[in-house]
């Protein structure tokens, strides 16, 4: 294919105001002498043949760098007669730094690279956070590989594996972040980096970190470990912000919009117009936080909550994460620790209990919450639950023990 | 050459760089000790250390999909005007970080001059997440890029504004399996008819063990075909998911007439104020109309601006419907409700109304 394809539908794609990704294809195709020319001039015809008969035309196969066993996703076209130079067309998925920083000396870099052994085309990001450094042929990938992992990166994860995380940019930028997630995602991830590259889990394996119940980077929802911040004492309120909020929204906008949004009716506007919150009803659910930015913050004994289980929709349906730890203070070095301990904990009971293409959260909700518990060594919680049961139909003969076991814990807490 | 003799190369299993390296100074430099933050501006958000230090981050639309020499634009404005730092959101939105204010205005001007928009943050709908579609998957009914390329044409306004009452996330998915999960809106394909096998295939190249366990609901099993070994779907209990898919390439899911688009509402990750929800169906059987899906952007818009209209300060489209009312929702957006909106999949009691709660 040596001249640009006509692509009359595709080309609809470059008008409107947003930046189209149709006129980066062509830049790329129109790039005379460079390598990545040809392959993107191919995958411009593909596409329009797409567009034009509504079909995907990619399958996968097996493509790998040496010494791992994932990371790269390949693509063999199934039109390759018509367009024969993007008729290998890789991605490799790249880990990006956490919280997604650069600088413009390693982007730069990174463009180079991709001009010189790929397609040109980059994705910042894909949805599990990775770098995808998307059209490389077979021959390609090894090097390209080689290339970026001098750079100091690594790829991300692929099939039945741990895949690539991600952090919010918390306390890089963010005034509510409640733990350094950025080193919480390091150090777990890293920790794991034989089950991302060398894949042999039941399936996939996620992990994502979120310095508070803002939940910028969707962990709740949507990885098998979930880290959110929150804080264990009580919000701290500067009252002379909160007045001044109180002039500005008036005493009906502060009630309408701060006051009545609680969830969990913990606040009250005083007569003087300062705020009262009742920290005992408070779930750090962060809206008044939100609102008053100046004059309300995290308390200081700051911490995270620990779900497990989140998940999209194959094969039982959606499943949100559950909270297995409500909290724990994240201060000093053995807190990070017990972090990864925990999720290598996790990892392994996963790893020996799931059945073959079944996510943490299938396996906690074919096991049980409390087989799950005890398998990974943690006590129960009645926060662990939006209510306790309904049935009635379980055998209890071992009841007395468990309340014997609750009496010592809080006995042992109490004492602390 | 000594080449031949040297031991291959073996990765440098260096794991998650460390974002320090790359970290604007003003950043690093009060990690961790940040202490309040306003928007001056939309697209603006200016962030003040207990240190007393400033940092003004201005956050632009990209296309995700970037060409070599796009990134290297982005780069050249970065060196410009933000001391050659930047980073990237979770939604493909790229942010300068300046700390010497004076530069947010140029920086802005520059963005918007090489067409970059300036938004996406507070109550503004920011740039929708996506997956990949017929760029690169091997499933996809759809594209991603064309779908949401398209729709931010038509919310260029929504993205540039803090119009709505709470911040708005949409994602697109282009299969059932839906890797770009759930949002306030979600648009993902349906499949509509089981999969047609091609049996003279299925003996080469299908996994069939794991393509039999992959079925969420039970409906493939193996079959001699014409005396080859291959499988059978029992068409009543297939839920058209497309899971089957990926193990076996013959049994074809893709499907230029039958690829329907679907819209769900009213999913939020977030813990803030309410519990995280999912997203609940609202319309199906929108038709996969490249190149710009105007069936599509006119439902979204139709939602959108119902929303916007009805909602309350600070509601995200989930508690706005939690407070109106799903019939008033269904009047609102005069959108029809049918059968297929009752839930008939696992737990599917617990959302029926079980109570006298009804809105008139
Ligand atoms: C051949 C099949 C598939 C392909 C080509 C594919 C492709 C992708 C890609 C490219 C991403 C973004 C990756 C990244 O950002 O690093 C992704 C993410 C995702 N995939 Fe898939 N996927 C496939 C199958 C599946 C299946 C079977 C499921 C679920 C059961 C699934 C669920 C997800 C989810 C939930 C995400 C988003 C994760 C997140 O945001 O954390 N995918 N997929
Ligand atoms: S999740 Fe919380 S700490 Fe992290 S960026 Fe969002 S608001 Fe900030
Ligand atoms: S953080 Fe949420 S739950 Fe706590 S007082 Fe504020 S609004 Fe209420
Ligand atoms: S949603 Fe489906 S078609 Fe789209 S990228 Fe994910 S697996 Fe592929
Ligand atoms: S499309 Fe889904 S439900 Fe239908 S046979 Fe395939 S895996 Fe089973």
């Amino acid at each position: 294919m040596a001249n640009k394809p006509n692509t009359p539908m595709l080309d609809q794609l470059e008008g409107g105001p947003w930046p189209s990704f149709v006129t980066g294809l062509k830049r790329l195709a129109d790039d005379e002498g460079k390598s990545h020319a040809p392959i993107m001039k191919s995958l411009l015809g593909q596409l329009e043949h797409s567009y034009e008969t509504r079909k995907g035309y990619w399958k996968g196969g097996t493509i790998g760098v040496r010494g791992y066993g994932a990371g790269v996703i390949p693509r063999f076209s199934e039109v390759a007669g018509d367009y024969p130079e993007s008729s290998e067309f890789h991605t490799l998925r790249i880990m990006p730094p956490a919280g997604m920083h650069y600088d413009t000396a390693i982007l730069r870099k990174m463009c180079d690279i991709w001009e010189k052994h790929g397609s040109g085309l980059i994705a910042f990001h894909g949805q599990s956070g990775d770098i995808m450094f998307q059209g490389c042929d077979s021959e390609n990938v090894q090097t390209s590989f080689d290339a970026l992992n001098e750079l100091g990166f690594d790829l991300g994860g692929a099939g039945a594996g741990v895949r690539t995380s991600m952090s919010c940019v918390g306390a890089a930028r963010c005034e509510q972040s409640c733990f350094d997630e950025a080193k919480a995602l390091r150090m777990v991830i890293n920790n794991m980096l034989d089950d991302m590259h060398r894949p042999s889990l039941p399936y996939k394996f996620k992990a994502k970190f979120s310095g508070c119940g803002n939940d910028c980077v969707n962990a709740t929802h949507r990885s098998d470990f979930a880290v959110l911040g929150t804080w264990a004492d009580d919000i701290k309120v500067n009252q002379d912000e909160v007045k001044k909020y109180v002039a500005t929204l008036g005493r009906k906008g502060v009630n309408d919009q701060v006051v009545n949004m609680c969830p969990t009716r913990a606040l009250s506007l005083n007569d003087d117009d300062t705020l009262e919150i009742d920290n005992k009803s408070c779930v750090r659910c962060m809206h008044c936080i939100n609102v008053m930015t100046k004059a309300l913050s995290p308390g200081d004994e700051k911490g995270v909550t620990i779900l497990a289980g989140g998940k999209r929709t194959l094969k039982i349906g959606d499943l949100m994460g559950t909270v297995i730890v409500p909290f724990h203070r994240m201060e000093t070095e053995e807190d990070y620790e017990w972090l990864v301990e925990l999720s290598e904990t996790v990892l392994e009971f996963f790893a020996e209990n799931a059945l073959e293409h079944e996510r943490t959260g299938e396996m906690i909700e074919r096991i049980g919450m409390i087989n799950f518990l005890d398998g990974i060594g943690l006590d129960v919680d009645p926060n662990m639950v939006s209510h306790p049961r309904t049935s009635s139909y379980i055998r209890m003969d071992g009841w007395d023990d468990e309340v014997t076991k609750w009496n010592s814990r809080h006995g042992a807490a109490a004492a602390e | 050459m000594s080449e031949a003799q040297a031991a291959p190369r073996m990765p440098d299993e260096c794991g998650v760089p460390d974002p320090q390296q790359y970290m604007h100074p003003t950043l690093k430099k009060n990690y961790g000790a940040w202490d309040w933050h306003d928007r001056p501006r939309v697209g603006v958000l200016h962030h003040v250390a207990k240190s007393g230090d400033e940092v003004w981050t201005v956050k632009a639309g990209t296309q995700r999909q970037m060409d070599v020499h796009t990134i290297r634009k982005l780069c050249d404005i970065a060196d410009e005007f933000a001391d050659g730092h930047v980073r990237f959101t979770t939604r493909s939105n790229i942010e300068y970080i300046v700390a010497d204010q004076s530069k947010v205005d140029p920086l802005i001007k520059k963005l918007e001059g090489e067409g970059f928009p300036v938004g996406g943050t507070g109550n503004s709908v920011s740039m929708i997440s996506h997956t990949q579609g017929w760029l690169h998957c091997d499933i996809p009914a759809t594209d991603a890029s064309g779908v949401v390329k398209s729709l931010m044409d038509e919310l260029y306004q929504e993205f540039t504004n803090e119009q709505m009452p709470n911040r708005v996330k949409i994602t697109t998915s282009c299969c059932q399996i839906n890797c770009g999960g759930q949002g306030d809106i979600a648009i993902n394909i349906q499949h509509t008819k089981p999969p047609v096998i091609n049996h003279d295939l299925v003996a080469n190249v299908c996994e069939r063990p794991a393509v039999v366990a992959r079925c969420p609901v039970a409906a493939i099993r193996p079959a001699l075909v014409n005396g080859k070994p291959s499988l059978e779907v029992d068409e009543k209990k297939c839920v058209c998911c497309g899971a089957c898919y990926p193990p076996c390439p013959p049994m074809q899911i893709n499907d230029a007439e039958n690829s329907k688009l679907a819209i769900w509402v009213g999913g939020k990750h977030s813990s803030t104020r309410s519990k995280p929800s999912f997203h609940k169906l609202v319309v199906a059987g929108l038709p996969n109309t490249p190149p710009r899906w105007p069936e599509v952007s006119k439902t979204v818009m139709k939602i959108l601006h119902a929303y916007k209209e009805d909602g309350r300060a600070w509601e995200r489209m989930n508690e706005w419907i939690d407070r109106i009312g799903w019939p008033r929702f269904f009047e609102l957006t005069g959108l029809p409700f049918t059968k297929y909106h009752i839930e008939d999949w696992r737990g599917g009691r617990n959302s029926l109304n079980a109570s006298n709660h009804v809105h008139f």
